[in-house]
């Protein structure tokens, strides 16, 4: 084994710790405004994909006036290829329900919900139990905070954070325009922070231990540690918890199979990138120093030299053109085009140089699309089409 | 309050109210900025990406329509990036479109139409997605056709159904490249709890939901010579007409109208607006039978407030909600089929011709007319009382079909015989203008007296809110209507069936002691009707009201009850208001409808 890689294992997340309890009430002691500041200085960015610094927002709701705040845990875990979120709320639930109830403290929510994507019903038992438990210690503490699961029902898009509340009022999951932004009105129109599982579970970590420890890990930009759902061509698929910042190379050397032609970074809404970048590509949120950096909501998918890209774009495609809302033109019409633009060109009914005008769409959908879902189509579509155009066309 | 914002838009400085999104204040100093999913009459959806702009220091463009302005903003709402996004927004449309538009009901009043005509959509680029789609058509509804593949998923429809209306039957189903406007079940319009009022008709920017027209029918029947056809136009035609045919919003036509009809080639031109008389004697007599068995014979069985029913979209909402409450509805037929049943019985007989070669024709701001024509019930004459429906914008088509120039038009007079009116009539077209009618007429046989209001204009009844209340206390009246001595009788009106909707439920609460209600279907009343011209808009209402208001006020006659013709009919045919004639022509029964 080669020792040169520069990938740096952590075990925060799932490390065993029974003192969920005296973190609790030792955090919810404290001052709200050093809290905040301490989240503030981990340099903690949401770990759902789209890295908004979660002290910010935990910030903008605690100063948000509304006589009812809310906690919501987005467990609506649906990007391809990621499942890291499944393996927290089962291995260490109580780091997250500690979380949300620091959240709560801090902002003044008294009401939290888990968004539960709906093929996880099978965690729902145990996971109620677990909430059934920290009641009661809440009570006990005299803290008032209840939780309770919203079970989604298998749309991709409710993962979207205006789209899951939408669901959770009982309408169709369609994202909202924005602003208004969740931390001014979310649910029911009420001061709302929504969080991923995995963030909630660092604040954890970052309360537990404190900010510096958090910190020092990873690179400027991109502190802390992240758990990676490593999936495809690889010798060990699995969940593993690494400080950001790593480059790709690195990751490859580590988890590829030594016939690695590319890696989608951050499930079907991120990144291909082919082999001869790898070394240029840090695992990071973008930072105005460093080079090309890929964030991600943790998928890492592996593909060897067997695999057609063509295959892989129109498996993305396929997937975006169902899991669109369809509300809003660009997203709805522009994945229907994009699919059965490169079979058209796959087939030869279409020119080459159409690839061209597909690519000229996706700007186009990038800039235009209600959400993230639109928008990021533009991601795997013009790396994947940039970095194996033969492919696509022969 | 002065704390305007400082907003610069392509390159000039504004100064505007706060709280404006960049689409109003862009509006509001002069520039356009397309739009398709936005309406006037509805909530944001901010989902055609149509109306985007550059924000400076925003990668992403925004929806003018759904973001509010800040302090200092700067919105290019010209640029490349601006004008090639929008471009391939409307390519993305029509990739999805029927774009046949020639063959198109809507064509050269579509909005999408005009938007690929300004962008010179000349080519396309982009694969025909139409093909690949299992559209449907839907045809089962005597109102409403609605055609998938003309839709462009504004939801403006679905919003109207739930915003407007507080029906719902229009909603959004499915998602991704399969998401599209459906029904419960997706069934057809026709068998789903949707009233034909045809709002979703009137705020449809395509050709996807049209009302049915018959035009060809009434095409047929004027060429026809055993047939004699005979029209009537109800109240609100007279001020939506002319928007179709090139006169501003508000402008009465009712001349215009008339000669135009009789161009057309109808035998006879009559007046909904003389039925419209009737009904406030049939119903003005009913409310007052309904007070005297109330408040003398304390008659329980008798239900209080008592409801109109002139709108067909109402009536079939109350059937599907609340049909424990149908006993509230006036017995009494819309003024529409009230003359469909006299022209085959009293006109016939009077003008000495066989009912069976009557064609009878009316002209409604109405898509649920539609409907309502076609009820089983509507048969009282032997014959079907009312053959076809045609709306404010069927009429418009027939007129340029004909090569009128309607501008260039003398005007002219209803024929007699069912043609005469009042202006208490006219008012039926605005919401409030049942209850002031009837008022004008109900206060006058129980006082001898004229209401006391300038003019006869009884202005709490008048205006747009959703819900309005009004109360007038009966002093000193004639002798036979001593127990109604110091009465205050309350009245309510709701026009929009979401307004509807919280009276009823106010109702149902026991929280609303009325004596009368009107309910209108459309927003306005009539004159919003789902069979008016589009586009429509708060300000357009506000005109046509205006309109009707100035119509009444020049009339010579001003309460129904002064009717000659209506004095008439009374003498030579019906005998009396609830008489035994009145109770088999002019009134009728409700059915009770499924919620599903």
């Amino acid at each position: 084994m080669s020792t040169s890689y520069n990938l740096k294992r952590a075990d925060f997340i799932f490390r065993n710790e029974n003192d969920w309890e005296k973190i609790l009430i030792r955090t919810i002691k404290r001052d709200k405004q050093e809290l905040i500041n301490e989240l503030i200085s981990s340099e903690l960015k949401g770990r759902g994909g789209a890295g908004f610094p979660t002290g910010l927002k935990w910030k903008l709701a605690s100063e948000a006036s509304s006589d009812q705040k809310y906690v919501i845990c987005n467990a609506d875990e649906g990007e391809p290829g990621t499942f890291k979120d499944r393996e927290i709320l089962t291995k260490v639930p109580f780091k997250v329900l500690t979380a949300m109830g620091i959240c709560g403290f801090i902002t003044g929510a008294t009401k939290a919900f888990i968004y539960l994507r709906g093929e996880y019903k099978f965690l729902k038992t145990d996971l109620e139990k677990a909430i059934d438990e920290f009641e009661y210690y809440c009570k006990e503490i005299d803290f008032d905070f209840k939780i309770e699961i919203f079970m989604g029902s298998g749309a991709y898009i409710c993962g979207e954070e205006t789209a899951l509340m939408e669901s959770m009022e009982g309408k169709r999951g369609e994202p909202r325009n924005k602003p208004p932004f969740p931390t001014h009105k979310g649910y029911m129109e009420k001061s709302t922070i929504i969080n991923n599982v995995e963030t909630l579970a660092h604040t954890f970590t970052i309360f537990k231990h404190g900010a510096k420890k958090f910190y020092d890990l990873g690179v400027q930009f991109s502190r802390g540690t992240k758990l990676f759902s490593v999936s495809g061509d690889t010798p060990k698929p699995g969940i593993y918890e690494l400080e950001l910042g790593m480059s790709l190379q690195d990751f490859v050397d580590e988890f590829g199979d030594g016939d690695t032609k590319a890696v989608q970074v951050g499930g079907a809404s991120g990144f291909l990138v082919p082999r001869k970048r790898f070394n240029e590509t840090a695992i990071g949120f973008k930072g105005k120093l460093s080079g090309i950096s890929l964030p991600t909501g943790g998928s890492m998918m592996l593909f060897n030299s067997t695999r057609s890209m063509f295959n892989v774009l129109d498996n993305y495609l396929e997937f975006f053109r169902e899991e669109s809302c369809g509300q809003c033109t660009p997203c709805r019409v522009g994945c229907q085009q994009l699919l059965i633009g490169i079979k058209a060109v796959k087939q030869g009914a279409k020119p080459a140089n159409y690839l061209d005008k597909l690519l000229k769409l996706t700007e186009t959908m990038q800039y235009t699309a209600k959400c993230g879902l639109g928008q990021s189509v533009a991601n795997s579509f013009s790396s994947i089409v940039e970095n194996f155009r033969e492919e696509m066309i022969y | 309050m002065s704390n305007k914002i400082n907003l610069t838009i392509n390159g000039m400085v504004y100064e505007i109210e706060p709280g404006k999104t960049i689409l109003e204040a862009a509006q509001d100093v002069g520039i356009i900025i397309p739009t398709l999913c936005y309406h006037k009459d509805l909530c944001v959806a901010g989902n055609c990406r149509v109306c985007l702009v550059e924000v400076v220091g925003q990668k992403r463009l925004a929806a003018s329509c759904a973001t509010p302005c800040h302090e200092n903003m700067e919105v290019l709402t010209n640029t490349l990036k601006v004008r090639n996004s929008r471009k391939h927004i409307i390519e993305l449309l029509l990739s999805e479109h029927n774009a046949d538009c020639t063959k198109c009901y809507k064509n050269g009043n579509c909005e999408l139409q005009e938007l690929a005509a300004e962008y010179k959509i000349m080519s396309q680029d982009l694969i025909d997605l139409v093909p690949l789609k299992n559209y449907t058509i839907d045809m089962f509804s005597p109102s409403i056709i609605k055609d998938d593949s003309r839709c462009i998923r504004c939801q403006r429809c679905v919003r109207t159904c739930a915003e407007l209306q507080g029906v719902n039957a229009l909603t959004v189903a499915y998602k991704g490249d399969k998401m599209k406007i459906s029904t419960f079940f997706e069934n057809s319009m026709n068998d789903v709890v949707c009233t034909n009022c045809g709002q979703c008709v009137n705020h449809c920017p395509t050709g996807a939901l049209i009302e049915k027209n018959y035009i060809e029918e009434v095409w047929e029947a004027i060429s026809d010579p055993e047939k004699h056809v005979v029209v009537q136009t109800a109240p609100a035609v007279r001020v939506g007409l002319g928007e179709e045919l090139g006169f501003e919003a508000g402008t009465r036509v009712t001349g215009k109208m008339v000669s135009a009809l009789k161009n057309l080639g109808f035998d006879s031109v009559l007046d909904t607006d003389f039925t419209a008389d009737l009904t406030i004697l049939e119903e003005g007599t009913e409310l007052l039978t309904r007070l005297k068995r109330t408040l003398v014979d304390k008659d329980e069985s008798v239900q209080l407030p008592m409801a109109t029913s002139c709108s067909p979209g109402w009536i079939k909402y109350i059937e599907h909600m609340y049909p424990e409450y149908l006993e509230h509805l006036s017995t009494c037929k819309s003024p529409q089929q009230m003359f469909g049943a006299l022209v085959k019985t009293y006109y016939a007989k009077s003008r000495k011709l066989n009912p069976a070669n009557i064609v009878s024709v009316s002209i409604m701001p109405c898509t649920a007319k539609k409907f309502e024509s076609n009820r089983p019930e509507m048969h009282d004459s032997g014959y079907r009382d009312v053959d076809f429906v045609l709306t404010t914008r069927e009429l418009a088509i027939m007129v340029k079909q004909a090569g009128i120039d309607f501008m260039k038009l003398q005007d002219k007079k209803f024929d007699r015989l069912m043609g005469e009116s009042s202006g208490a009539a006219v008012l039926f077209g605005a919401t409030g203008g049942v209850m002031e009618a009837a008022l004008r007429t109900a206060y006058e046989i129980v006082t001898g007296r004229e209401v006391p209001f300038k003019n006869l204009e009884i202005t709490p009844v008048r205006g747009m809110e959703g819900i309005r209340e009004a109360s007038i206390k009966i002093e000193n009246p004639l002798k036979a209507w001593s127990f109604l001595d110091g009465v205050e009788l309350k009245c309510a009106i709701a026009h929009g069936l979401v307004n509807a909707k919280t009276l009823m439920e106010a109702i149902k609460a026991k929280k609303a002691d009325y004596h009368f209600i009107e309910f209108m279907a459309c927003p306005g009343g009539c004159l919003g009707g789902g069979g008016q011209p589009i586009p429509t808009s708060p300000e357009i209402r506000e005109k046509r009201s205006k309109a009707i208001y100035d119509e009444d006020d020049a009339m010579a006659i001003r309460k129904s009850h002064e009717n000659p013709e209506i004095l008439k009919i009374y003498k030579d045919f019906l005998g009396e208001p609830l008489g035994e004639k009145s109770h088999h022509l002019l009134h009728t029964k409700y059915v009770e409808r499924n919620r599903y």
